[in-house]
């Protein structure tokens, strides 16, 4: 969990959490940690990640947003999405 | 030229080697077309009216004189432009905030940059373009100009943006011209730096550097009266200048064309929206096609530089040199609006590296200057110049040499990224390991050069990771088994060559008779920006998906000529064959001329979101430098870059990308930096005085082509655009050091801050 985030899972910088997909791993996240999600999910389209942020899983950024299908050992890493370009 | 490689190689026929460029008569013979060079019917011409301050409020712009003028169709201030609300968009390989993209565009009631544009003019021609600027007035309040970290972070600061909202690890902050303070961190780092047996720590400042391609920027609008928008321009990202485009200008996406002109040059400065949206929006109110095209002046105040910044790093090691510990404080200056990739900078600054225990604070300040842009691995070049001259120092202190601590501490496949993925199997060592067996490693520095001056070798690792990402390609297969393929990616480094020579490879066909040809963002699908070191990377793979589409349909057609199933049907190096009646083969040209009678064209596109980029690209440099004592002049005098490429698609581009970053890298080394006045005004806007390195300042650049094959390619390629700019400026302070025996902690190391650091040493200050 980036820093930022940390004040939601009470300085908690790892966390095993169950999930067959990013989605559900941040619902489950979201209960176990209230606040996370909606620092973590668009807020118009529950399918993507909150601009700005960029998932990592298994050592590799997504490319299915939320969709994306986790592995029963996957490792994710919440990161910022590399800012610039205005 | 070396290629090393540690496994067997896959078996290439087109990959590896060395065709002319499909473009290369084109631009040998000027008939390429370039922004500039654009004639439509109707063109008329645009001027840009710029702020003269850094930093002032815009009391009032009367522009009715202008309107008036002999020959003027349009004039366009703030108060033509959309306005924006807050929103964060998606580019690919960074986000930006949509409002802060439009007032950047054009200023509305504030300047906050030297050459932000005021107003803008379309006109029967340039000159009277630029003449009708001259009778806009604009009453301007100026304001203290915040022009450095230490103005704008300082309690009390002139704050630049009032309703700037900071996050502060999370706590949003006001008041401040701090938009961004980010932190990584994991391990206990203090605890280690307390049981370490060597602990350095060194502050290292960083100069603002152009990217300064040659081609200044371009573009050119026709608003259709049926609600169309045309755009022709020199960007990187022709989808994201089209996305941005409607994002601005409130329109919907499939409203905008925008069809990219061959360029020459980005390195990441071509990827932002500058001159389009006012081109449009003047084309719409004039009715006309407007062109506009910016001067050299314009292109330094008032597009990006990779951002300057201080860069604090303190390592520790172990009696053996093993890290035990390092952190890092990066301060970037993003310019007049937020994003200095000091995420990238985060990820960066220790990623060649094994370290168990990490804190990586990283600041993003704006101040009253123009807002940067990507610059060849953003953010990372800055941050390097300080980790690996810190190694190098660190070193001398323990008498270990750099590249036994280098081999010793490389991070390698399983290790960890400085913000948590672990990477893949990487290049790393081997890249390392390229340079120790070098000629130029191997062979003995003459230490002292003629006239008494010194001489002395450095070097430093680098890291750039790329990204993957969104990329469509179209094969269209002619009747004489030539192809064509369409693509979106604008070739800056050679990608027409290196896409259609993937698509070649498995159409067993010559690289020559695959025909690239890049187009408008109507003719073909989603591509994400040429940059990333991402276009050879994932536009290959799309290129490849395509091919074999269009293979597999070609199976089939041969089925039906040959009367037999289409599994019957095997393809090799470029030979269709009928398992069941080996005597039944076709070339794929001659099967190319079956197409008409067996069902029609075939025209095949491959579409590819591809995750991350496995694991980037690593590089090492070594360097010879010659230093005058006597006036502080550093010359290279030998240069050897390693890094690792994967699998080299086209070695002769990949050497070039190689050589093309370290030029830049050593030119940021040396002498790369914007002189301004206390007001921010920059001073040496002009090539003449903003010193790049020519091909007289430079030997040739010696490469060595590593391969570690990326499991995320089929041939194993990697991006390797990037990662060369990483490693020249702290090999070269590296060299220096070595030299003069004294080290500086400052780009550009030019003759001045030289001939100071030889100073300090004589009076005991600084030296070893």
């Amino acid at each position: 969990m980036p820093i930022t985030l940390r004040a939601h899972t009470g300085g908690e910088a790892r966390l095993e959490v169950p999930g067959a997909t990013l989605r559900a791993l941040v619902r489950n996240l979201d209960e176990r940690c209230p606040g996370v999600r909606e620092r973590l999910v668009h807020p118009d389209d529950p399918d993507r990640l909150m601009p700005g942020l960029a998932a990592v899983v298994d050592g590799e950024p997504t490319n299915m947003g939320l969709l994306t299908p986790l592995g029963e050992d996957s490792e994710v890493h919440f990161l910022p999405a590399i800012a610039g370009g205005a | 030229m070396t290629t090393t490689t540690d496994r067997p190689a896959q078996q290439f026929n087109v990959v590896g080697t060395r065709p002319i460029r499909h473009d290369g008569v084109d631009k040998v013979l000027g008939r390429a077309q370039y922004g500039a060079d654009l004639k439509l019917p109707g063109l008329i011409h645009g001027a840009v009216l710029r702020s003269p301050h850094a930093h002032a409020v815009i009391k009032r712009v009367d522009a009715a004189k202008a309107a008036a003028a002999h020959g003027v169709f349009a004039v366009i201030t703030g108060e033509d432009m959309p306005v924006s609300a807050s929103e964060l968009l998606d580019m690919g390989e960074e986000v930006t905030d949509l409002r802060w993209m439009s007032e950047r565009i054009m200023a509305r009631g504030k300047a906050v940059y030297k050459g932000h544009p005021v107003a803008a003019v379309a006109a029967v021609d340039q000159n009277a373009a630029l003449e009708a600027l001259k009778l806009i007035e604009v009453d301007y309040e100026p304001l203290p100009a915040v022009i450095s970290l230490e103005d704008a972070m300082a309690p009390g600061a002139v704050v630049i943006h009032d309703d700037l909202v900071g996050d502060h690890l999370g706590e949003k902050a006001r008041g401040t011209n701090v938009a961004e303070h980010t932190r990584i961190e994991f391990g206990d780092p203090d605890a280690a730096f307390e049981q370490a047996a060597h602990v350095l720590e060194r502050t290292y400042t960083i100069s603002r550097a152009h990217q300064g391609y040659i081609e200044p920027h371009s573009a050119t609008a026709f608003w259709s009266p049926d609600g169309k928008l045309a755009v022709w321009t020199t960007t990187q990202a022709p989808f994201g200048v089209r996305s941005n485009l409607a994002q601005v200008l409130k329109l919907p996406v499939s409203a905008v064309k925008v069809t990219p002109m061959e360029i020459g040059g980005g390195f990441g400065g071509k990827i932002q929206l500058y001159l389009e949206p006012l081109a449009a929006v003047l084309s719409k109110k004039a009715a006309r096609p407007v062109k506009m095209v910016m001067d050299r002046k314009s292109v330094f105040d008032a597009t990006g530089p990779g951002p300057g910044g201080q860069v604090t790093v303190k390592m520790g090691v172990d009696a053996n040199g093993a890290i035990v510990a390092a952190t890092a404080d990066i301060r970037y200056m993003a310019g007049a609006y937020p994003g200095s990739s000091i995420s990238a900078a985060s990820v960066g600054v220790f990623a060649c590296y094994k370290v168990p225990n990490l804190r990586i604070d990283a600041y993003d300040v704006v101040i009253n200057m123009s807002k940067t842009a990507a610059y060849r691995a953003p953010g990372t070049p800055q941050a390097a110049f300080a980790s690996e001259s810190l190694v190098s120092e660190l070193c001398e202190r323990i008498g270990m040499s750099p590249m036994d601590f280098h081999l010793l501490n490389a991070a390698e496949e399983g290790d960890r990224r400085p913000d948590g993925p672990i990477f893949p199997r990487v290049g790393n060592k081997a890249c390392m390991e390229a340079i120790r067996d070098s000629a130029h490693f191997q062979s003995a520095l003459q230490r002292e050069g003629p006239d008494g001056k010194l001489r002395g070798r450095g070097m430093a690792s680098g890291f750039w990771n790329g990204i993957g990402n969104r990329s469509s390609v179209t094969i269209n297969v002619n009747d004489d088994g030539v192809v064509s393929l369409v693509e979106g990616n604008p070739d800056i480094g050679g990608t027409r060559a290196t896409i259609a020579m993937q698509a070649a490879e498995i159409l067993g066909l010559p690289a020559e008779d695959v025909h690239p040809a890049v187009v408008d963002t109507d003719a073909i699908g989603y591509n994400d920006l040429t940059a990333g070191s991402r276009t050879t990377y994932a536009s290959g793979q799309a290129a490849i998906e395509a091919a074999r589409l269009v293979v597999e349909e070609m199976k089939k057609r041969m089925a039906l000529v040959w009367e037999t199933d289409p599994e019957n049907v095997e393809f090799e190096n470029g030979v269709f064959r009928n398992k069941v009646a080996p005597d039944q083969r076709f070339a794929f040209k001659q099967a190319a001329g079956k197409l008409g009678q067996t069902g029609g064209p075939v025209a095949k596109t491959g579409s590819v979101n591809v995750r991350g980029s496995g694991g980037g690209s690593f590089a090492a440099h070594l360097v010879d430098v010659e230093v005058d004592p006597e006036t502080g002049k550093t010359q290279v005098i030998r240069y050897t870059a390693a890094q690792d490429a994967g699998k080299a698609v086209h070695p002769s581009y990949v050497e070039g990308q190689f050589q093309g970053g370290a030029a830049q890298g050593v030119g940021w080394a040396l002498n790369e930096e914007y002189y301004t006045d206390e007001d921010g005004v920059m001073l040496n806007s002009s090539f003449l005085d903003y010193r790049m390195p020519t091909a007289l300042d430079l030997p040739m650049l010696d490469t060595i082509i590593v391969e570690t094959p990326n499991a995320n390619h089929p041939f194993g390629v990697r991006g390797i655009g990037e990662t060369s700019i990483v490693p020249p400026a702290p090999a070269v302070a590296n060299a220096i050091a070595d030299a003069i025996g004294a080290r500086l902690y400052q780009t550009p190391m030019n003759p001045a801050r030289v001939m100071e650091a030889l100073a300090a040493k004589r009076n005991g200050a600084n030296g070893r």
